[in-house]
């Protein structure tokens, strides 16, 4: 049984690319057949986190029009054979994104994959609506802070009403992943606390990506971060995310940065 | 750390705070943009197979609480005595 997820938002730069990369790496790392799509037409960039930029030939607006088969528009992952990227179109105009189209390629997709991925872009137009549109699941990325809150409760909104899945009158999976959290301002009572954020989103945690400059130094290189430095904090909180997902009883820990002495006396931020 | 800052109130509070307060409207606005006037419509096509009323005298409120949701539907029937006596000239 394949799983359809949007990993959405609403409020920009609070982290969809960076998580659908890391999950889809580390779902696919244990063995399953993982497909990510980018909804983003016009300003894609899960290609570029995959570091697939200069293997992009043809996208999903492609396929919808019949103008490629999804065979030719999808890439490989370069370091995991079961990890495929489906890109968006960078130039064309959105309005080619059409329900029937989408309908079909998630159809298609859904004989060929275990799980596949997509990635929303920020706002709650078209592509916004349209990614969400066929899932089963959703994964609403916030940060801690109170406009993500704000538009991630919106977005919830709109999952229980707008989805193909609420429109059958059936529930669609919901889950928060909080990312960019910084445990210590949390404790000293600057920023919201977990409890806090799933409080007023009422509803259930997936996991808490912890701030670290190895999500930014993974997005340099191409590669997410769950590849790129399995064992650092941020990974190995998107690798228990991955086995929530797949319905895994995980603990709820944040994962700390393991530092070494070095690492302390040279202790530099990342530019 | 300076000892103004020592004291200075944690702000997280008042971004739940403020959070809770304006997401209860937000959520009266959006969640249930079209629920009103679906419930309006429906109660008034029930109440309408029984009795007659005027379609402006139709008051109806949704209150969301924290733990429980209001919804207050306020129709002025003509009294139903007067109702019989209309019929009642009517057939005399």
């Amino acid at each position: 049984m394949s799983q359809v997820l949007v990993v959405t938002s609403g409020k920009g730069g609070v982290g969809k690319t960076t998580s659908t990369a890391a999950l889809g790496a580390a779902l696919a790392h244990d063995g399953a057949k993982v497909v990510v799509i980018d909804f983003d037409v016009g300003l894609r960039n899960l290609d570029l986190v995959l570091g697939a930029e200069r293997r992009v030939v043809f996208d999903l607006i492609n396929v919808i029009n019949g103008v490629a088969r999804l065979s030719q528009a999808l890439i490989r992952d370069k370091r995991l054979d079961n990890l495929h990227l489906l890109p968006a179109s960078q130039t064309r105009d959105k309005d080619a994104l059409t329900e029937e189209g989408v309908a079909k390629v998630i159809e298609e997709l859904r004989t060929k994959f275990d799980w596949i991925i997509c990635d929303s872009p920020a706002g709650i137009e078209r592509g916004a609506t349209l990614a969400m549109r066929y899932a089963d699941a959703a994964i609403i990325v916030t940060n801690p802070e109170v406009s993500s809150v704000r538009d991630s409760d919106r977005i919830i909104g709109l999952l229980d009403s707008k989805t193909a899945k609420a429109e059958r009158g059936e529930r669609i999976d919901k889950h928060v992943l909080i990312t960019r959290y910084h445990s210590s301002r949390a404790a000293r009572g600057e920023t919201l606390s977990i409890d806090d954020v799933l409080e007023i989103l009422s509803t259930p945690l997936l996991g808490i990506i912890p701030e670290s400059e190895e999500v930014l130094r993974a997005s340099n290189v191409g590669s997410p971060v769950t590849l790129n430095n399995p064992l650092s904090a941020p990974a190995r909180a998107y690798f228990d995310a991955a086995r929530r997902l797949k319905g895994e009883q995980v603990p709820m820990l944040v994962p700390a940065e393991i530092r070494s002495i070095f690492d302390k006396l040279f202790a530099r931020k990342a530019a | 750390m300076s000892l103004l800052h020592f004291f200075r109130q944690r702000s997280a509070p008042i971004a739940r705070e403020r959070l809770q307060i304006l997401l209860a409207h937000e959520r009266i606005a959006c969640r249930h943009q079209d629920l009103l006037g679906i419930l309006r419509e429906e109660i008034l096509a029930v109440i309408a197979r029984h009795v007659s009323f005027e379609p402006d005298k139709v008051q109806i409120k949704m209150d969301r609480g924290k733990s429980v949701s209001t919804l207050a539907v306020d129709i002025e029937i003509p009294n139903l005595d007067r109702l019989s006596d209309a019929v009642a000239g009517m057939v005399g």
